[in-house]
């Protein structure tokens, strides 16, 4: 009771702070919530956090089918992908991308080892900083996905497979009609939580430049000097798209808990 | 050979360094319905496992209606069967689990379509329409849209009866199918598989319901430590048990 007392003033008195304040220019955090600079960059980050899950997820899975599977080479090269790009840096893998042409200049389609290429670009204009960011976040997040979805899969009970071995049905079949199923009831929560993080986490492409909504805010403060209205215009954006996909989370674990 | 349903030749299969069959020879006639007894840890489950080949034998051989399982004869030497080619055999074999392993996330109905849509492609209509037959057999008509989570334990095994039915295979077999029930429910499950059986199927049933293997088994294995102590039709072999080993089992559960 006086502790909720004690909140509900504090939240109160944080309020009439903020909202009083003369050095925060409502008028400008008014103002920009709706520029077309910002409304770009809103877009690009949308675009950067819903390809690089899909592709992210695609890879995770993937990586965690052959983690799981009977062949040591397979095993070996999905292990070696999940130790490499959990184990660096988000912030130095972009940079790294980014900066893929001072290893390859040029990058194609051809016979490895040195055979002839049939297409080929050079690096510096295949990685804008838009492939660059999508690259550095879908790998990145593939490598956390794939510990999720194998956690996932091991948590079906084995006698499923079992049962639907003794029916006759195929490898490929079980894993998709039978297990993959069942593992999204413990794959679908922290997949949520990484949307929602990969939501936040595109801002970091601002350091390659990356156009997404913290980049165009920051070039429009370093503009106009307006700092924290920008930050504010930024934040609110991201809540919006953070709560949006929170609901969407719900929705979700609802459906796949079907039978539970 | 011909006259078996399901032949199985001297099968030894071990885990590590324990030796869990050591030499186990059945056959079932068509139509027949053998019922494996014995002590937990004594090989009967691994020894049903051995026949759809959730195990792999170590040597010697499993028939099931002639066609040798697991492996091709290829000039006298076994060749392990591809993938796809062990899931055709599969298909002949019905199984039903301890623990019933019905897939939580299908209803009823859809577990019983699952086997005939995914394997061999029935369309929907047709195979809906079997389900519900084969759900009606079993006394669950009314069930079909439930999900497993929603039906008893007993009620659960019923449908995964249906569903190994609906592969229309050659044998059943029933891996303690009632050890896991309430002893209320257990009567339900045992007459569905009464009906089976004198509906002529071939079954391979381990079991602990002695009542069961006196009235619809046709012959009794004992199994301990890796082999079949004593067989025989159930009724001499349950009233009238001729080794010590026999004995002493019979006396406990009975």
């Amino acid at each position: 009771m006086v502790a909720a007392a004690v909140a509900a003033l504090v939240m109160v008195w944080l309020a009439y702070t903020i909202i009083v304040n003369p050095n925060l220019h409502w008028d400008v955090i008014v103002g920009f919530l709706l520029d077309g600079r910002i409304l770009g960059g809103l877009w690009i980050t949308i675009a950067l956090t819903a390809l690089s899950m899909v592709i992210g997820v695609a890879l995770g899975v993937t990586a965690a089918v052959m983690q799981l599977s009977d062949s040591p080479v397979l095993r070996g090269a999905a292990g070696l992908y999940t130790w490499f790009f959990r184990g660096t840096p988000l912030l130095v893998q972009l940079i790294f991308w980014f900066n893929i042409g001072l290893v390859f200049p040029e990058i194609g389609i051809g016979i490895p080892f040195g055979g002839p290429m049939f297409l080929q670009w050079p690096a510096n204009e295949l990685i804008t900083p838009f492939t660059a960011a999508l690259l550095g976040l879908t790998i990145n997040e593939g490598a956390y996905m794939a510990e999720i979805v194998r956690a996932g899969i091991r948590s079906v009970d084995p006698g499923q497979r079992e049962a639907a071995e003794s029916l006759g049905m195929r490898h490929r079949q079980i894993l998709r009609r039978i297990v993959l199923p069942q593992a999204m009831r413990v794959i679908i929560p922290p997949t949520g939580n990484q949307f929602i993080s990969m939501l936040k986490t595109t801002s970091m492409v601002s350091v390659i430049s990356g156009a997404e909504l913290l980049t165009v805010s920051q070039r429009i403060y370093l503009d106009n000097f307006e700092v924290i209205a920008l930050l504010v215009v930024a934040s609110t954006w991201y809540l919006l798209l953070t709560s949006v996909a929170t609901v969407g989370q719900r929705f979700l674990e609802r459906r796949f808990s079907r039978g539970h | 050979m011909a006259t078996s349903m399901v032949k199985i030749e001297s099968v030894r299969k071990r885990f590590g360094r324990l030796e869990v069959l050591r030499g186990v020879s059945l056959d079932v006639a068509p139509g027949g319905v053998v019922c494996v007894v014995g002590p937990s840890g004594s090989g009967k489950s691994t020894l049903l496992r051995c026949v759809n080949r959730l195990e792999t034998i170590d040597s010697g051989r499993v028939w099931v209606d002639g066609e040798l399982i697991g492996f091709s004869e290829k000039a006298g030497k076994l060749h392990h069967l591809r993938p796809e080619e062990l899931c055709g055999q599969r298909q002949e074999i019905g199984m039903v689990f301890q623990r019933f392993h019905l897939f939580p996330h299908m209803t009823a109905l859809e577990n019983v379509m699952e086997g005939p849509r995914t394997v061999k492609g029935v369309a929907r209509q047709e195979s809906r329409r079997q389900a519900l037959a084969l759900l009606d057999r079993v006394g669950l008509a009314d069930r079909a849209g439930h999900y497993p989570s929603q039906l008893s334990g007993g009620q659960q095994q019923r449908v995964a009866i249906a569903r190994s039915l609906a592969m229309n295979p050659k044998v059943m077999l029933f891996d303690e199918p009632t050890s896991a029930l309430d002893p209320e429910l257990v009567q339900e499950v045992l007459q569905v598989m009464r009906d089976l059986a004198a509906s002529g199927m071939t079954m391979i049933v381990v079991t602990h319901e002695m009542g069961f293997a006196r009235e619809a088994g046709d012959h009794l294995v004992f199994i301990d430590d890796g082999v079949i102590v004593e067989e025989g039709p159930p009724r001499e072999v349950l009233s009238n048990p001729r080794h010590d080993r026999t004995r002493a089992f019979l006396g406990q559960v009975l």
